[in-house]
This record gives C-alpha cells, structure tokens and sequence, in this order.
C-alpha cells in the first residue's frame, strides 16, 4: 500500500513497526502495520463476540470477559502470522475511545495489555482514536487522499471532511446510529445476531420487493432514525395480518428509506465544502446498497466512492495501528501515565498532526 | 456480495425542463441551478432533478414536497419582507422553480473574502445573519438547512453589505415550535463550527442578534441546549 500525499517524506530507508489493538465494541482485535517506504498490514486476526438470538450488545459484562480472554492469545498470534519478535515492535497503539469497553471495565483486556505489552517492550504507548482509525486505514487502503468520510457503524453516524488541522464533524446523527437502528429492526422482525444482524437484514432486504412509506428525517446534513426505528417497528408488529408488508419487504424499505438518508447528507457535505470523494467506513459501510447508492452519487458529481474493503470497514487492530503509526512517525508521544480511555472522544478532538499542511 | 444488491428498477425518463443555452451555476445537494431569463429578467432555473441512486417512490415524493415547501415558504418571505429570491414561475409537474436571480457572494465566500481584511464587514453581515434568521422564526418559518452557503450577501454601492438574502429553502417548513427553531440554529452552529476557524466567535454574533432581535428567543435559547446537548451525547460505542 502507498499513501499518494498528505505527508511529508518519511525515510524510505526507516523501518517502522505498529502494534495495534482494538477492543472498543463487540470485536476484539490485533493488527501490525509495518511502515519502510510504504505501509504494508503483517497480519490483523480478530475475533466477535456473538450475543444469543434477541439480545443486542451487551458492553459491561459478557463482552468483557469475553475480550479479556482473546486478547492475549490474539497477540500472540498476530506476532507469530507476522513473523515478527517482540522486540521488533517500535509503538504499540491501542483505542482510547470512544468505546464502550474504555468505560466500563479498565481493567478488561485491551485497555490493559496495550501499557503492559508496552511495557514488556520497552516501547512507547499511542492513544489511538476510533474514527480516525477508520478513516486513516481507509484513505491508505484506498488511496483516496482527501475524501469526505461517512462513518457508519453501530454506535457511530458521522458525515465528517479534513478541515483545519483536524477531522470536523459536519453533520450526525440527533438520536440513535444507524446500525443500531438496522440491529434493532433485525430484532424485532426476529433475524439471528449470526454473523451479523446487519448482514441478515441486507439479506432479507435483498428479497424484498414493496416499499412501506417510513418517515425520512434529514436537517441539514443531520439525520435522525428514531421515529423511523418505532414506525418499522409497530408495522413489524402487524405481521402476520392479511395483507401486511413481509419481513423481507420492511427490511428492503428500511434500508431504501435510511440510506437515501446517509447519500443526501454526504452529498449536502460535499457541495459544501467542495469536494468529489467519498470514503464509506465503519461495519454499516459493508452493506453493498449502500455503497451502491453512494457509489452512483459520487458519480453524479465527477467523483468516486472509494470501494472499502471488509477487512477494514470493521472493526480492527490493524486500523489502530495505521493511526497509531502515523501519530508516531510524527512524534506523538504520550507519557504512559497519561494514557486513559474514555467513553466520549470526539472525532474533532483529534488534531489529525500527521496531515499538516494539507489543509484547504 | 454484489448479488445482494437489489437496485430499484428505473423509472421512464421524466421531461426535463431544461433549455439549450441555459448555464449552469451550481449543483447543489438535490438540484441543479442554471441561469436563464424568465420575462426578460434575469433569473435562475432551479432543477431537482432525478436521483437515480433513491428508490423512484422515495425519489419522486421528496423532490415534489421538497419543491413546494421551497415555493410556499419563498411565498412566506415576500408576503413578511424577508428577503428571499422571489418566485417567479413554478413548474411543479418537472419539478423546477423558475426564481429571481440574487447577484453577490454566498456568505461563506464573504466571510473568506473579508475576515483578514474587513473583520467589520463580516461581523456586519453575521449580525444580519441571525436578525434575518430572528424575523424568519418569528413568523412561524423554519429553514432547515442553515449554513453560510445559504445566504447570498448583496453588495452595497460601497462594496460594503446591502442586504442579506437567505436561498435554498427546500428543507424549510411553514409549522415552527421551540424544537424546529432549536435545530434549525443547531444546524447553523454545527455548520459554522465545521466550516470556519473562529466559529465560536462568530456563533456568538449570530446567536446575539437573533436575541435581540427575536420578539420571544427565551424558548427557543432554552430548547437548543437541550437540543445540543442531545447531540453531544451521542459518541458512545465504536
């Protein structure tokens, strides 16, 4: 992988070495990105804690437990798929937030393993924002260097553009994220949590034919599901009545009415600030209407969507790693005391210091 | 995964009211503004075109509401004096408003052209900005999509700020409570904080001239903190 711009000449003749681990939500993962030259993933193996059929994520408990027990053999795994020692390492990033693992047990896995795994080596420890995350392993993985982001994910909905030295938040959601809107529809027409509750709506949304009227809630480039979430939701009740919209048919109406959503607003953020790319990020981004949708778009406008790829739309070490590196190489350091986690990091608190110079 | 995708069938290609020579201005986020002449005056021709990426019911539904939402509340704003591009002809059928054309900088390009040079210029016309949006509301009129690119800033002989139009109305709607009025300055702020570096400051002159000039902002003031603080609250999970 080669990034186009947006950095000033690294040494080409450096070797650098990232550790990343991610924990935030319902994936635990470890990534290694090696930098000499360009930047190259080692090795990202993670793994899902799958909640029973009709309970949605739970952060604090069983997650938990559940990251605390992974993380450490996924590090090891990760380090013997890379064919890299230990020693080798030059940072290890971790995410500080926003997360729900940051708050609710500090002492789970990954918040922990980073400082120690840091510790172990002797190296110095990188506070890693989630969203940047994603967007930082988007724009190298598909060289799009100045895109407007749309992040997408369960806990996340955000229309954001680099502007003056960090990652602004141009437009969002005023009440719940969208897949937490598609998670919870996919539970109340009662489809499994396996692999993924969204995967089995845009499944079921495929066979669906008839679209329901649900109400559209867009201010600005703001969006709002919430009224639309309870509206499904009571049609999702009259089944099977005669006559009734089919499980199939709500789930094509919901994602038709929700993702004509995200496309307008990603498109009033673009003609705002004048830019032609879009790059799609987070697990929401996986769905293959919306990518469509956005994909014809950015077309409309002499610009492209940047095709992600699975493996870094959801959630990764890798992705940690890929910011984490990039604060680093740019002389980020951050004493180990003072490294936290916290629930509430907003992508605007990030200065994006690794992209000076690029403003407009 | 690309066997997933279950793309709406088109629908039959809708007449277009666009004419030959007409010059396109700009293209917005759902539609496409042209220059044209409309009884010998100068005026744009403001197109919501189809959006093939919409499923066609969704698509067709929302650029005729959107279209006559525009029109009434252009409407609104000639019958209260507030200034606004007036209504010239409207095309319903080809969705396509014909409007009076506003000739100057869109507030956005004002505020870069003047905020080194001429601070004063741009803090007469954020004042402005919030005294319109102030006479907007009063009226029962909400916007709905409020950004420095939605003001047009016609020059004054002197070059200094004649009069400030708001444009682009299609998110607007006639029924306003404290909450409407609350979001649509929410919106306005967020705009400002992720378009201009010193934001803060100049939502403090806006959101000072609205209270002034508001004959009730007590409201609508209470209500966008807890709209805001809504919004802030929502970066929870990964």
């Amino acid at each position: 992988m080669f990034l186009v711009d947006n950095l000033p000449p690294l040494r080409a003749d450096e070797t650098v070495v990232a550790l990343g681990i991610e924990g935030s939500a319902n994936k635990v993962g470890v990534g290694i990105v090696r930098y000499d030259g360009e930047y190259a993933i080692l090795s990202n193996p993670r793994e899902t804690y799958v909640t029973p059929p009709g309970s949605g994520f739970r952060p604090r408990e069983t997650t938990a437990r559940h990251h605390q027990r992974r993380v450490a053999p996924l590090i090891a795994r990760c380090l013997a798929d890379a064919g890299v020692r230990g020693e080798d390492v030059d940072c290890v990033c971790y995410t500080r937030g926003s997360g729900a693992r940051a708050r609710a047990r500090v002492d789970a896995g990954p918040a922990t393993s980073a400082p120690a795994q840091a510790r172990l080596w002797r190296v110095p420890l990188v506070p890693v924002n989630h969203c940047v995350a994603h967007i930082e392993m988007g724009r190298v993985a598909t060289a799009a260097s100045d895109p407007v982001v749309l992040y997408v994910s369960g806990g996340n909905t955000q229309v954001l553009a680099y502007s003056g030295d960090r990652y602004r938040i141009f437009g969002e959601t005023v009440d719940i994220a969208v897949g937490n809107c598609l998670d919870r529809f996919a539970r109340a027409v009662g489809l499994s949590n396996d692999p993924s509750p969204g995967l089995n709506v845009e499944r079921a949304a495929a066979r669906g034919r008839a679209l329901v009227p649900l109400p559209y809630g867009v201010k600005g480039m703001d969006v709002s599901f919430s009224g639309l979430l309870t509206h499904a939701e009571a049609r999702a009740r009259r089944r099977p009545s005669p006559g009734a919209a089919t499980a199939e048919d709500l789930c094509f109406s919901l994602q038709e009415t929700i993702f004509a959503m995200l496309v307008e607003v990603t498109e009033r953020a673009m003609a705002h600030c004048g830019r032609k790319d879009v790059l799609l990020v987070g697990g929401v981004g996986c769905n293959a209407r919306l990518q469509a949708m956005m994909a014809d778009m950015a077309r409309g406008r002499g610009g492209a969507c940047c095709k992600m790829d699975q493996r870094y739309c959801i959630d990764n070490g890798a992705m940690i790693a890929q910011a984490g590196i990039f604060a680093y190489q740019h002389g980020a350091r951050t004493p180990l005391a003072a490294c936290d986690c916290t629930q509430r990091f907003r992508t605007d608190d990030v200065r994006a210091i690794w992209r000076k110079g690029t403003d407009r | 995964m690309a066997s997933l995708v279950a793309a709406p069938s088109p629908s039959p290609d809708e007449p277009s009211p666009v004419q030959p020579g007409w010059e396109l201005l700009s293209q917005g986020a759902e539609a496409r503004v042209y220059g044209c002449t409309v009884f010998g005056l100068p005026a744009v021709a403001k197109h919501r075109f189809r959006k093939t990426y919409r499923h066609p019911e969704i698509d067709s539904k929302l650029r005729k509401e959107r279209t006559l939402a525009e029109a009434r509340c252009l409407a609104k704003c000639a019958e209260l004096g507030i200034r606004a591009p007036a209504v010239l002809v409207a095309d319903t059928a080809r969705h396509a408003l014909y409007l009076e054309r506003v000739a100057g900088l869109t507030g956005k390009a004002y505020v870069d052209e003047h905020r080194w040079k001429r601070p004063a210029r741009v803090a007469d016309m954020l004042r402005r900005f919030g005294e319109a949006v102030a006479v907007l509301h009063d009226a029962g009129l909400t916007h709905g999509d409020l950004t420095t690119s939605n003001v047009i800033c016609e020059a004054a002989a002197d070059g200094g700020l004649e009069s400030l139009a708001l444009i682009d109305f299609g998110l607007g709607s006639l029924s306003s409570t404290p909450e409407d009025k609350a979001v649509d300055l929410y919106v306005l702020e967020r705009a400002l904080i992720s378009t201009h570096r010193d934001a803060d400051e100049m939502w403090d002159a806006v959101r000072d001239a609205y209270r002034e000039k508001s004959a009730d902002p007590a409201p609508t003031l209470t209500r966008l903190d807890a709209v805001r603080a809504r919004g802030r609250k929502r970066e929870c999970f990964g």
